[in-house]
């Protein structure tokens, strides 16, 4: 390409040209990054043209016009890749051809200003190996570096797929977070419903308990109220006896002021007899009353010893009207030292009432044993022990099993057979005297033997 | 005639000695009162074959009437004892109980006294 003779030449440099452009347009990928030089390039060819058919109408046979033409083709393909130096390759690329450009610059100015040396011959044949290897070189370099960068264009490209895929992950997970919110506040709102009903149900059934328990007393009630009753019509019959005495022995000539006196004595007696046992009904009534209702949690300054013996006299009596052969000896053993106390006389009422319920059952299936001399006792007691009371409730009894005395707190355990007793008596009764009453309630009990439930309240 | 009532309600001694007061005062009827199934026994095994006839209830604490019941048939066979047995529960099993034992009647709370006094009235013709 260098030994052009002719214009002739420039009909294989420019398609050459064109090639070149086509070649260097691709490994620049002009279109995408400068399409306007792209298109240039593409018409590299075309000074060819005019080129040709001047030299061809004014005849002239020159062989400078192919040194010319290329010389315009080297110094557009170093304006383009000047123009997308911003591109490694294409400075590499620059750099690789600069050489061959200067050259051949040199070569058509020192023909045309018709300088020939034979030094710069020789130095000529060295120079354009010398120029070859350099353009070769940085052509492979610039290849490499395109394919390097091709290299971490696709890893780039890998990483932002990855990121997007990263993202499109994220978005699902979002989506699922809340989604799986949505459904635990769902699931904790069912929580909350399901625990207020377990609530509810728990209230029902503390007072089913207690409802229970009242059907247990029924009977020792009515026996309860039904001897004090009999005292009041027996002592108003006889009362009215008396009076009719009286106005008899007034209609006597000689009345008997003795015996008038001695009438009028018992007359009084028998009103305060009426009146006593009275109250005892109404008091019998009162605390059934109590028992039944829902508690309020007010602690009254209360004679545990007064409400000790009721409950005896209740659970004893209820026993009694379930079982009529059953007997029990009674051994209350009351501290009269001991100052009230405040309690919720109801709660605590409920306590001794399962407490000796407890006891008489106990001692009840120990006597259906039928061991020879076994006496059926139960005792309570109270005592004033520095700044507590002590109540106990002791019977001779069955006994508690090792295996089952701890478990006798815990809701729903029960030993009775189904039907016979919730398994909550225990569990509340624990739960009143050391949540309602911050007291201690604890058992000793030994198989075979005999139960003794010991209460200590603060006084 | 001595009567012997065995009740655990204290009140009771009142009740029997108003009621009964004409007959107390004439002579008649002398009433001894026990409130527990075991003073009962101490009071006749002190004072033996005086008594001739114990009103006792069924229901006290430890021991009951029907255990002295059992006691009295045993222990005091001369002379015959006539025993009423008293209840507030007027079942069937305790009556059938009662009846086994050798009691010679049976009342149901709260006590006719009328009823009561025929009674006595009759034993003592």
């Amino acid at each position: 390409m260098a030994h052009s003779a002719s214009y002739g030449d420039l009909f294989y440099l420019a398609p050459m040209a064109y090639g070149i452009g086509r070649g260097l347009s691709k490994f620049l990928e002009l279109p995408k990054r400068l399409p306007r030089a792209h298109q240039l390039l593409n018409y590299v060819w075309v000074p060819a043209v005019p080129m040709v058919l001047i030299a061809g109408a004014l005849g002239l046979k020159g062989d400078k016009l192919g040194d010319y033409y290329w010389v315009f083709v080297w110094l557009a393909i170093i304006a383009t890749l000047a123009a997308v130096r911003d591109y490694r390759p294409a400075r590499t690329l620059l750099l690789a051809v600069i050489p061959s450009a200067l050259y051949k610059l040199l070569e058509v100015v020192q023909s045309a200003s018709g300088l020939l040396m034979g030094r710069f011959d020789i130095a000529k044949d060295v120079s354009v190996s010398f120029v070859g290897i350099w353009l070769i070189t940085f052509l492979f370099i610039a290849r490499s570096q395109k394919k390097q960068l091709e290299k971490e264009q696709l890893l780039r490209e890998e990483e932002a797929r990855a990121k997007r895929a990263i993202e499109a992950q994220n978005a699902e997970l979002e989506r699922l977070v809340s989604e799986r919110t949505v459904a635990l506040t769902n699931q904790a709102e069912e929580l909350r419903t399901a625990l207020n009903e377990l609530k509810t149900t728990q209230a029902q059934l503390i007072q089913s308990e207690k409802m229970a328990s009242l059907g247990e007393l029924t009977a020792g009630i009515a026996h309860e109220i039904q001897n004090p009753l009999n005292f009041v019509n027996n002592f108003a019959d006889v009362s009215a006896e008396l009076v009719t005495e009286l106005e008899e022995e007034r209609e006597k000539p000689a009345r008997d002021v003795e015996l008038e006196a001695d009438l009028l004595a018992d007359l009084k007696q028998n009103l305060l007899k009426i009146s006593q046992h009275g109250g005892r009904a109404a008091s019998i009534v009162r605390g059934m009353l109590e028992h039944s209702r829902t508690s309020t949690g007010e602690r009254q300054p209360t004679d545990l010893n007064a409400l000790a013996d009721e409950y005896l006299r209740l659970a004893y009596h209820g026993l009694r009207a379930k079982d009529k052969s059953f007997n029990a000896t009674l051994l209350p053993d009351f501290d009269p030292a001991l100052p009230p106390v405040a309690v919720i006389g109801q709660d605590l009422g409920r306590v001794l009432l399962n407490l000796l319920t407890n006891a008489f059952y106990a001692v009840r299936q120990r006597q259906l044993r039928n061991e020879p001399g076994y006496a059926p006792t139960v005792s309570i007691s109270t005592r004033k022990l520095g700044d507590e009371a002590e109540l106990r409730v002791k019977d001779n009894g069955t006994g508690i099993p090792e295996s089952a005395k701890a478990k006798i707190f815990q809701p729903f355990f029960t030993t009775k057979p189904t039907g016979e007793g919730t398994g909550l008596g225990l569990s509340l009764s624990y739960d009143i005297i050391t949540q309602g009453h911050g007291g201690t309630l604890v058992v000793e009990s030994e198989e075979g033997q005999g139960t003794e439930f010991i209460i200590r309240l603060p006084v | 005639m001595q009567i012997l009532v065995v009740d655990d309600e204290v009140d009771v001694r009142d009740l029997f000695q108003q009621r009964f007061r004409r007959e107390i005062r004439s002579g008649e009827l002398s009433f001894n009162f026990a409130f527990s199934g075991e003073e009962a026994l101490a009071f006749l095994r002190s004072r033996p074959s005086e008594v001739l006839i114990i009103l006792s209830d069924i229901n006290m604490p430890g021991m009951s009437g029907l255990d002295l019941l059992s006691h009295v048939k045993k222990e005091f066979a001369m002379p015959p004892t006539t025993m009423m047995m008293i209840t507030a529960y007027g079942d069937n099993d305790s009556y059938q109980k009662a009846m086994a034992l050798g009691a010679n009647d049976f009342l149901t709370k709260p006590v006719d006294f009328a009823v009561l006094k025929d009674k006595l009235q009759h034993l003592l013709a």
